[in-house]
């Protein structure tokens, strides 16, 4: 182990003549093909096993956090788009759920089916998207990427269809939605999910028998149960290691209590077990989203005393959490009365999902960090806010 | 002069205009060589630019995408315009490389590939340098390719590029045993070094109409298959493309190239894909034989060249389809597998050389070749290979 913290922030230099200490200092990123954004990681490599790994972030900070505290409540609903920005529905709806927290707003049972629906269609679009990027990751570039993002532009023309855009969408209300589902949208929807089994089949049939596939992700990456509850690993990444905690069941927010579904658990909790508890989860999505889509009520999408101007909740501070693709997403808002929160803090899963990094890499190649990374599914806007 | 003579023609109108002029007999040699030489870079030349399109085309093909199309139909003009571009474009040399040596690494790239290329039997009548060792040349200057791809690594000064460069020299060497070990049992059933006269032992045909080509026998279908996969590795294509592994070491000993110079990398990387690709086809594909009886009008370079495309497709489709090894996984399986295996194909081709070639050496090669295959593959799947799992459910 190195502990020579003078290194963190410094570009690595390359050790040439100490027999000593033979250690490559490598800076991966923040312009790497495979760190998914402006993320750097300052490595210490022995030959190619990795002895030392310290991430550094905020290369794509944009002081969202502050900015919300100078913003009015509704205006920072477009920004929370820009976080995760694979999956800008379910933030929507996590901070939309966090300030009917706050001011103690009821959300209309239309509402809260078409929240699922597109909360769920979201999950299956990041964990879609996921396999596609971690195939990548490992060198396949592109072949299973493109097939994922095929399915992929078929909901973005769902969500185009609904919100008039295909990624910042922009579309929660406090009480609500934005407006209606247009006409038929519910059956293209369902027609969706209907052809979306027997993609999963075929990405399955692909990508889960593949021999490099097994050998490259398995027994890799892997920590102890305690030490990811302890580092509040969260999502996906929880659930692969055994440990049985979904939101959706622990804390069951909007309607999800009356839907029938099952949370996957692995129990190796490596790169492969991630990948699969993805895959499997997207299985459970489309039994939810066919059961929300049968029970649709009619009814208003937003609640009509719903305040849109001059909204001041009253003083407080409430935390709403949601089971986001990546793991637990909140907001913690403290509010002081006025137009314009007190103290505005997201929890983003990737991040702290992040924070394990260096426990998983310690001892693996230069080729496993790279895989390790994309098993995590991060996403810089997130991160780094 | 008919179309097998086709591809001699320049060659032998330079030296008929040269006699005619009464040129000594040391002029019209050299000439003809250096005519014949160039025949050769210029038809591997136009076909590194056609692959580098078709590659592309092909990956978009299976990537549901398009692929290159804007310049020209279906995007023919590609290759010029990454031509152009790649001239035109600035050449960067790192300040702490070795500035000689980063210049001379992509050309000792080209320069041994265009050299294996020139012993390769092209057609009856097309053999570029018939040489009588062309084997052991092919080999000789195929091992440059590892000094030039670690001479870039090292002379960048740079970590990826140096990362890569140890990963290509790991790896090479490797590959090469099993690749030399498996051309060996050819060159004892065949009894020659010479690449022309090995074509020429895998000509007729067994019952009428199987090809007597290498790989038709049982030795020749083992070696043939680990020359193929070693000949991947040894091409650093995919599924091993760890040296320029773009998502690890960003491109490995291509990092710190541009311009014309990462242009002659892959120059160089693609001609050695059309050389091994050829020396594969020359030891067991039987080389410009036909591969059926009564084909005997059609140019025997056709058939080469049909050999040579259909060898380079499935490149293209692996390329396409698998993900990448990782180091210590690729070296396991080459001294584990790969050396085993290559190593048993020399006495399966000496009972197959001694034995008649009949009923009895199919009795003893077979199973000789057949139950240490099975062993060595349980062994490794026992203790190595990944397992599928299943996945419990909380409700």
């Amino acid at each position: 182990m190195i502990s020579d913290s003078s290194m963190l922030y410094s570009t690595p230099a390359l050790e040439t003549g100490d027999d000593e200490d033979q250690l490559l200092r490598v800076s991966l990123g923040p312009q790497h093909p495979s760190t998914h954004g402006v993320f750097r990681m300052n490595v210490v490599l022995d030959g190619e096993t990795v002895v030392s790994l310290k991430p550094v972030f905020g290369y794509l900070h944009r002081n969202h956090e502050k900015i919300a505290e100078n913003a009015t409540y509704l205006s920072s609903m477009p920004y929370t788009d820009r976080l995760d920005y694979i999956c800008p529905l379910s933030n929507n709806w996590a901070y939309a759920h966090a300030v009917e927290k706050l001011a103690g707003i009821e959300v209309p049972e239309r509402a809260e089916y078409m929240r699922v629906i597109l909360a769920e269609l979201t999950r299956l679009i990041n964990h879609t998207a996921f396999a596609g990027f971690i195939l990548g990751d490992m060198g396949a570039w592109g072949s299973a990427l493109m097939y994922a993002f095929r399915e992929r532009e078929k909901i973005l023309d769902l969500f185009e269809d609904l919100t008039g855009a295909r990624m910042m969408a922009n579309f929660m209300r406090f009480g609500g939605c934005r407006n209606d589902l247009p006409a038929g949208w519910a059956m293209k929807c369902g027609k969706l999910v209907d052809d979306y089994g027997p993609f999963l089949d075929e990405m399955e049939k692909f990508l889960v028998g593949n021999e490099i596939l097994l050998a490259r992700t398995q027994d890799v990456g892997q920590l102890p149960k305690d030490i990811l509850i302890n580092g509040g690993i969260t999502g996906p990444m929880l659930r692969a290691a055994g440990v049985n905690y979904d939101i959706r069941k622990v804390e069951p927010y909007g309607i999800y209590e009356r839907f029938d579904f099952r949370i996957p658990l692995g129990e190796i909790g490596d790169c492969y077990d991630r990948i699969m508890i993805r895959f499997l989860e997207m299985r459970e999505s489309l039994k939810i989203l066919r059961q929300a889509l049968d029970q649709l009520p009619e009814g208003d999408y937003i609640h009509p005393k719903a305040k849109i101007r001059n909204f001041k909740p009253p003083v407080g501070e409430a935390y709403g959490r949601i089971e986001g693709p990546k793991g637990e997403l909140g907001f913690h808002l403290i509010s002081d009365g006025t137009t314009n929160p007190y103290r505005y803090r997201v929890r983003p899963p990737s991040f702290i999902n992040l924070t394990l990094l260096e426990d998983m890499c310690l001892g693996l190649d230069l080729a496993d960090v790279v895989i390790i990374l994309g098993s995590i599914d991060i996403v810089l806007g997130e991160v780094d806010r | 002069m008919s179309l097998e003579h086709l591809p001699r023609l320049p060659q032998r109108l330079v030296e008929m205009l040269l006699q005619n002029f009464g040129a000594p007999e040391w002029l019209v040699l050299i000439a003809g060589f250096l005519v014949a030489a160039s025949t050769v870079v210029g038809v591997f030349a136009g076909g590194f630019a056609l692959l580098s399109l078709v590659e592309r085309k092909t990956l978009a093909r299976a990537q549901n995408r398009i692929g290159p199309n804007r310049a020209g139909w279906f995007g023919i003009l590609q290759p010029v315009a990454d031509g152009i571009k790649m001239l035109t474009k600035e050449d960067i040399v790192p300040a702490k490389a070795e500035k000689i040596l980063h210049l001379l690494a992509p050309i000792m790239i080209v320069v041994p590939a265009i050299l294996a290329l020139g012993v390769i039997p092209y057609g009856r009548e097309w053999i570029p340098v018939p040489l009588e060792l062309g084997l052991l040349f092919f080999f000789a200057v195929g091992a440059m390719t590892e000094v030039s791809i670690f001479m870039a690594g090292w002379a960048s000064g740079s970590k990826f590029p140096m990362l890569g460069a140890m990963r290509a020299i790991s790896q090479m060497v490797s590959y090469e045993l099993p690749l030399m070990i498996c051309a060996l049992g050819v060159v004892m059933v065949s009894g020659t070094l010479s690449l022309p006269d090995i074509v020429d032992r895998q000509g007729g045909f067994h019952l009428g109409f199987i090809p007597a080509w290498n790989l038709f026998t049982p030795w020749g279908l083992v070696a043939g298959l680990l020359f193929y996969v070693c000949s991947i590795a040894e091409a650093n294509r995919c599924p091993f493309d760890l040296p320029e592994g773009e998502s690890e070491i960003v491109a490995g000993h291509m990092t710190e190239y541009s311009g014309f110079k990462y242009a002659l990398f892959f120059m160089g990387e693609y001609l050695g894909l059309f050389a091994i690709s050829g020396l594969g086809i020359t030891l067991f594909l039987g080389g410009w034989q036909a591969p059926l009886p009564g084909l005997d009008f059609v140019p025997t370079w056709i058939w080469f060249f049909a050999k040579l495309c259909t060898v380079i497709f499935s490149f293209l489709w692996i390329r396409a389809t698998f993900p990448r090894v990782r180091i210590d996984q690729l070296m396991r399986f080459a001294w584990l597998c790969m050396i085993p295996m290559a190593l048993l194909t020399l006495p399966a081709a000496a009972i197959w050389h001694f034995a008649g070639r009949g009923l009895l050496s199919w009795v003893v090669t077979v199973p000789l070749l057949l139950i240490p295959w099975v062993i060595i593959t349980v062994i490794y799947n026992k203790r190595l290979a990944p397992t599928l799992r299943t996945y419990r459910f909380a409700e």
